[in-house]
């Protein structure tokens, strides 16, 4: 059974479709990336699956979200509280957003180990926690504030506050976006130690798609509020099927594999509410057809993918299209 | 003859502590640094937050001061001048940054932001010239006319860079420093602002000296490269030689800690420990020895200079690397 199943998921802020459709599933003990831009809709997925964001603006006209077994949609706040700590766990950008600024880190770990599990709420539990998560001298530690910290050792903090209560999913939204590549290197290692150590399942959210390769069993890419094709990493990133992927891999430059320009997708993101009918990457895409406009496509599995376990929103895609640069 | 000589620059801070602001040490942001950026060149500027970079980009324009150094700009040296003069000759500097909303007046619009720096500099004294003027940069920076109309908060990110790009253009600079331009942008709206500083140097012959963070970047705008480490350079030369050869340990460590599309490459991933240790308190002889994997005795004692490494281009201040 999986631990996380999406539905056919449709969420609406003030009124506007942000997440439209959308179904996934994730393992107990395997990691999933969202990929996307700025306003495709893959923050509110994520904090949509502990109920974190305020109904009204938030709501939910369509679909399920089934975690552990528990109906996430129907849950009452008392249920909700259970949820959150004991089986999903958040990391954010920003760790000093979710640190408390005026108690000590080992107090703040202490605490969400009373709330969560009061018979472990000891100094001993503390200290193995900041050392699970490498914080080096961590008696010395577990007395400083968070702004003594650096950013990297406040994102530490933040996973060791997330792990206090064995979380069987951590969702990371961008969790090493503001550190510098040495550290993002040192926290993403940290994540795949943790994911194989605790057999705890990670959703990453990110847009870097570099960092999907090096985490990911399986990437979902999301455009305009709906996932445009999912599979294995080195498969898809190898061998996109979907334009919008293409375009995307196109466009970043790669240390190792330098290019004399990058691509140009045309026009932007379109943001919601203002999704075009038809395809919603039809106006960018550069091997669109008029019927492209018209039929909204369904994600269907790509017949021309191998292995197997690919599903695309292109129906036209095919691994001899190039995108022409 | 270089477009911009920077040598022996220093930027230090006094360090005050207590109620009387007494001075007990010195922070050491950026501590002789020698860089040239000829003309119509891209030269790299690369290193984590707080190594320095962004504080040597400032006090080229002397945005912030420098303590000592040389800052020969056209053959002239910048920190000599002042008043008119300063204004003059810093008009061919321009400075884009990562945040245009923060360099944005929010309550000018566009093509206001874009007049204020030619009325500034003298450049279009009358207005039907400046509104024809403005609307020419802005569609040099892939905008329309009448985004001249709007204010900052009604542009997106991308958007808002043009404009900061624009502005900067406006007083034909002939070098641009960019501070992370394109880190806080989207990845395909920095492909498009990437291309478009691509395009704006053919066209224009403008020199950039590009401070970022982001190896990849830097490798695909860049001609040459500098690495900066706790204030320092640790090592310079052709871009592509240093991606793909590079000497120091720490650029070394830098790259592979880069993420990458390329499968056979993530195995390779070399962890370096620890983080940057704050400038209050540097470490003795090489600044890089706590955290370097092949650290030797003489590298705690002795700084290292930068020193050619195997051609003239190509300098690394590192003990263990051979000289030619």
């Amino acid at each position: 059974m999986p631990l996380l199943e999406i539905r056919d998921l449709c969420l609406d802020l003030h009124g506007t479709r942000v997440v439209d459709g959308l179904s996934l599933t994730l393992e107990p003990g395997q990691s999933l990336c969202l990929v996307g831009e700025s306003g495709c809709g893959k923050s509110v997925t994520a904090l949509s699956l502990a109920r974190l964001l305020d109904s009204p603006p938030a709501s939910y006209p369509r679909g399920e979200i089934h975690l552990a077994g528990q109906n996430v949609l129907q849950l009452d706040s008392r249920a909700l509280r259970q949820l959150r700590g004991a089986v999903v766990s958040y990391v954010f950008q920003e760790p000093g957003a979710s640190l408390n600024p005026i108690l000590r880190v080992g107090s703040q770990i202490r605490e969400a180990l009373q709330i969560h599990r009061p018979e472990a709420a000891n100094d001993d539990e503390v200290l193995r926690l900041l050392r699970l998560v490498g914080i080096p001298a961590p008696e010395m530690r577990a007395r400083d504030y968070p702004h003594q910290l650096s950013g990297g050792m406040q994102q530490r903090l933040a996973l060791a506050l997330a792990l206090a209560t064995r979380p069987q999913l951590l969702v990371a939204d961008e969790p090493t976006t503001a550190l510098d590549v040495t550290i993002q290197a040192q926290i993403i290692d940290l994540l795949r130690r943790l994911q194989r150590e605790l057999g705890m399942a990670i959703l990453l959210i990110t847009h870097n798609l570099g960092l999907v390769a090096d985490v990911a069993d399986h990437v979902a890419v999301m455009y305009a509020g709906e996932i445009v094709e999912t599979g294995p990493p080195d498969s898809l990133l190898h061998d996109p099927s979907h334009p919008y992927t293409r375009a995307l891999l196109a466009s970043v430059p790669d240390l190792h594999t330098p290019v004399t320009r990058l691509l140009n997708i045309p026009g932007a993101v379109p943001t919601p509410g203002q999704w075009p009918p038809g395809c919603r990457f039809a106006p960018r895409c550069p091997i669109s057809r008029p019927s492209c406009t018209q039929v909204h496509p369904q994600l269907l599995p790509d017949p021309h993918a191998s292995p197997p376990g690919r599903l695309t929103r292109c129906p036209w895609t095919s691994p001899s299209t190039a995108v022409p640069g | 003859m270089p477009l911009l000589e920077v040598e022996q620059l220093k930027v230090h801070y006094p360090l005050r502590r207590g109620l009387l602001g007494r001075v007990v040490g010195t922070v050491k942001a950026v501590d002789g640094v020698d860089l040239t950026v000829n003309a119509a060149e891209t030269v790299g500027l690369v290193g984590e937050s707080g190594c320095g970079k962004s504080t040597l980009g400032r006090a080229i324009l002397r945005l912030t001061p420098p303590t000592s150094g040389r800052v020969r700009f056209e053959q002239e040296d910048l920190l000599a001048l002042s008043g008119r003069d300063l204004r003059a000759r810093r008009r061919r500097i321009q400075m884009i940054f990562q945040d245009p909303f923060g360099s944005l007046d929010p309550r000018l619009t566009a093509g206001d932001s874009i007049g204020e720096a030619l009325e500034i500099h003298r450049l279009t004294p009358h207005r039907t010239a400046r509104s024809t003027r403005i609307a020419a940069l802005l569609e040099s920076v892939g905008l329309t006319a009448a985004h001249a109309q709007r204010y900052p908060q009604e542009l997106s990110g991308g958007q808002r860079q043009r404009i900061g790009i624009a502005r900067a253009l406006a007083v034909e600079p002939r070098l641009m420093v960019c501070d992370e331009p394109v880190s806080a942008l989207d990845v395909s709206v920095q492909a498009q602002v990437v291309n478009l500083l691509q395009d704006l140097q053919r066209s224009h012959g403008i020199a950039y000296l590009f401070i970022s963070h982001d190896l990849a970047v830097v490798r695909h705008l860049c001609q040459r490269v500098a690495v900066m480490y706790l204030g320092r350079i640790v090592e310079t030369g052709p871009t592509a030689e240093i991606c793909t050869a590079p000497r120091h340990p720490y650029t070394q460590a830098l790259l592979a800690a880069v993420p990458s599309l390329d499968p056979s490459r993530r195995l390779r991933r070399l962890l370096l420990p620890g983080e940057m240790p704050s400038p209050i308190h540097p470490p003795t002889g090489c600044p890089f020895h706590p955290r370097c994997p092949v650290a030797e005795a003489r590298c705690r004692t002795e700084t290292p200079l930068l020193r050619t490494s195997t051609d003239a281009s190509h300098r690394v201040a590192c003990h263990l690397v051979p000289s030619p």
